[in-house]
């Protein structure tokens, strides 16, 4: 992946460049659909979101978005301080949500999103350029006159990504970008992500069950039911209380071969995740992925 | 107008000849204007799936003929756009902010408004005789004044559609993908949305309500059959509406029938055929 940065400006983050979501709440009638949610994001960073179906991980990202009421607010600092406030927010939303009968195809829809000039003219050979290029961005410059049905779920999703890239966004909002895309789309889909997060500098959240894709991409994690049951790296998460409450499936039970010398060995996770210490980790990313590779194994 | 009357009078038909058959002329130059506006909201109610929709509108503006004709105030048309406009706003509004299933709540307000505006008519002692004629509609009766105001509304329609086209297209591809590139999607549909009921309501009394929604759908729905982008969507709904509208118009002349079900039925033979022309592009 690191020769595909060839050719591109790294755009350095000063450490200052975050965003944050301070006490977000959504009611919806009066059912209580997120309470006290908070998290913060330094930007590079990718942050996935998890969480049982209907733990309100969508309504959260569409909180974000302004489409839906809320409570609490959403902080941006940019690096140079050049705008703060509300952050360019690109969006990716599931895959389900649009309509690939429409008559449409990709030019159509980068000329409905990006500009004034009806979408029914012919494109403006300026117009084309632009398209080509921001589709470029995520290897899809091929799929300029593709109608939106003919389009794989994969190339559907990249065709998203790049106009979620257009403007260039300062936090972008992925929903579960890659359901419904086989697993060779999957990968491929998750390195572009991360190779533009570090070419452009942004905060990316992302709510995913690829549970075991998290820990080779995402540097956060946060669990989500109603309000943050779990927040910091992968290996934090991943071995924190809640997160086995939500993911039996998922949990790591401790291999006495992994045991950490000085702590009691067995079946039972040691207690972390919320405190942010960075010592809970108590695990590398291989090793996780280890495990989680072989997790059929470990019941 | 007198341009469009020489002009005719070169076509090869008995009543196009000068000084014959002025209602013709005018209805002929009437769909010319009618079916570019119909089919371009067309496009925009297939996409959205608001074919039900529109169809409720209609109903709407039903209604509020019926009301105009009883007020009487200036014109009775405007009071009828009036309510036609607030029956749409009312309808919009509520099935965006009561999370009802929307075929519900389009049943019930069309339901309403057809039964509020057959109850109002009866009422006046009127009878029934007026009440058929918005059903069935007879664009014959078209004049000069109303060709006038088609101008205007045609154009009001090319300005409007060149400005909101894109978000328009956008909100029916994914509401939320518009939001999020800063689409008011409940504002523009609502803007849509007006703007189909007063031109549902205008033309009602010439098309006729019981086929009037079909003037929206079909042209569109024949056009998505085949198109592969927004550019051919658009110029084949409009190229299938005037050619209905024109054959359609003739052969009502000729076999003697309502002029706007005989157009619909022409707009129906484009939608299957091109249905077979889709299937075999697909396959």
């Amino acid at each position: 992946m690191g020769k595909q940065f060839h050719g591109m400006t790294k755009i350095s983050c000063s450490g200052f460049c975050c965003t944050k979501i301070e006490h977000f709440g959504v009611h919806a009638g009066h059912a209580e659909i997120l309470r006290d949610v908070s998290m913060h994001m330094h930007c590079g960073e990718l942050t996935a979101l998890i969480g049982p179906n209907g733990a309100g991980k969508s309504t959260l990202l569409r909180a974000m978005l302004g489409e839906i009421p809320h409570t609490g607010e959403l902080h941006f600092l940019s690096a140079s301080g050049r705008h703060a406030g509300n952050p360019i927010i690109g969006y990716v939303p599931q895959t389900l949500n649009l309509d690939r009968t429409a008559p449409a195809n990709v030019l159509d829809l980068f000329i409905a999103a990006g500009s004034g000039r009806p979408a029914w003219l012919p494109a403006s050979a300026r117009q084309k350029r632009r398209v080509a290029e921001c589709l470029e961005r995520v290897g899809a410059e091929h799929l300029a006159n593709r109608r939106l049905g003919a389009l794989s779920g994969g190339e559907l999703q990249r065709v998203l990504l790049a106009m979620a890239l257009e403007p260039i966004p300062d936090l972008l909002l992925l929903d579960e970008p890659v359901s419904g895309v086989d697993q060779n789309g999957m990968k491929a889909f998750y390195d572009q992500v991360s190779t533009l997060r570090a070419t452009y500098d942004l905060s990316i959240i992302m709510v995913t069950h690829d549970l075991d894709l998290i820990p080779s991409y995402a540097d956060r994690v946060v669990l989500l039911d109603q309000t943050v049951l779990a927040n910091g790296s992968p290996e934090e998460v991943f071995g924190s209380e809640p997160f086995r409450a939500a993911f039996p499936a998922h949990a790591f039970p401790v291999p006495f071969s992994m045991a950490v010398p000085g702590q009691p060995s067995g079946p039972v996770m040691p207690e972390s995740g919320r405190t942010g210490n960075p010592k809970a980790g108590r695990y590398t990313i291989e090793q996780l992925k280890a495990l989680v590779s072989g997790k059929e194994e470990t019941p | 107008m007198e341009l469009w009357y020489r002009l005719l009078s070169v076509l090869p038909f008995d009543w196009a000849q000068p000084g014959r058959l002025m209602f013709m002329k005018n209805a002929l130059l009437a769909i010319l204007l009618l079916a570019p506006v119909f089919a371009l909201l067309g496009t925009m109610v297939v996409n959205n799936r608001m074919s039900f929709f529109s169809d409720a509108l209609g109903h709407g503006a039903f209604t509020g003929l019926v009301i105009g004709g009883m007020l009487g105030f200036l014109v009775p048309m405007w009071a009828a756009v009036i309510f036609s406009v607030l029956f749409s706003v009312a309808v919009t509004t509520v099935r965006y902010r009561s999370g009802m299933a929307p075929d519900t709540v389009i049943g019930v307000f069309s339901s309403a408004a057809v039964a509020l505006g057959i109850f109002l008519a009866t009422g006046s002692g009127s009878g029934t005789a007026r009440l058929s004629a918005f059903l069935i509609g007879d664009i014959l009766s078209i004049g000069k004044k109303d060709i006038l105001l088609l101008v205007l509304v045609l154009g009001g329609v090319l300005v409007l559609w060149a400005l909101y086209f894109n978000r328009l297209l956008l909100i029916s591809i994914s509401p939320s993908l518009a939001r999020s590139r800063g689409v008011r999607v409940f504002r523009e549909e609502l803007l849509f949305t007006v703007l189909v009921a007063v031109i549902v309501t205008i033309s009602m009394p010439w098309i006729g309500l019981l086929v009037i929604n079909s003037f929206l759908v079909l042209p569109a729905a024949a056009s998505r059959n085949t198109a592969s982008g927004s550019r051919q969507y658009t110029l084949l709904a409009v190229l299938v509406s005037i050619v209905s509208g024109v054959a359609g118009l003739f052969a009502s002349y000729a076999a003697d029938t309502a002029t706007g079900a005989t157009i619909v039925l022409v707009m129906t033979g484009f939608f299957f055929v091109s249905m077979l022309l889709g299937r075999r592009g697909a396959g």
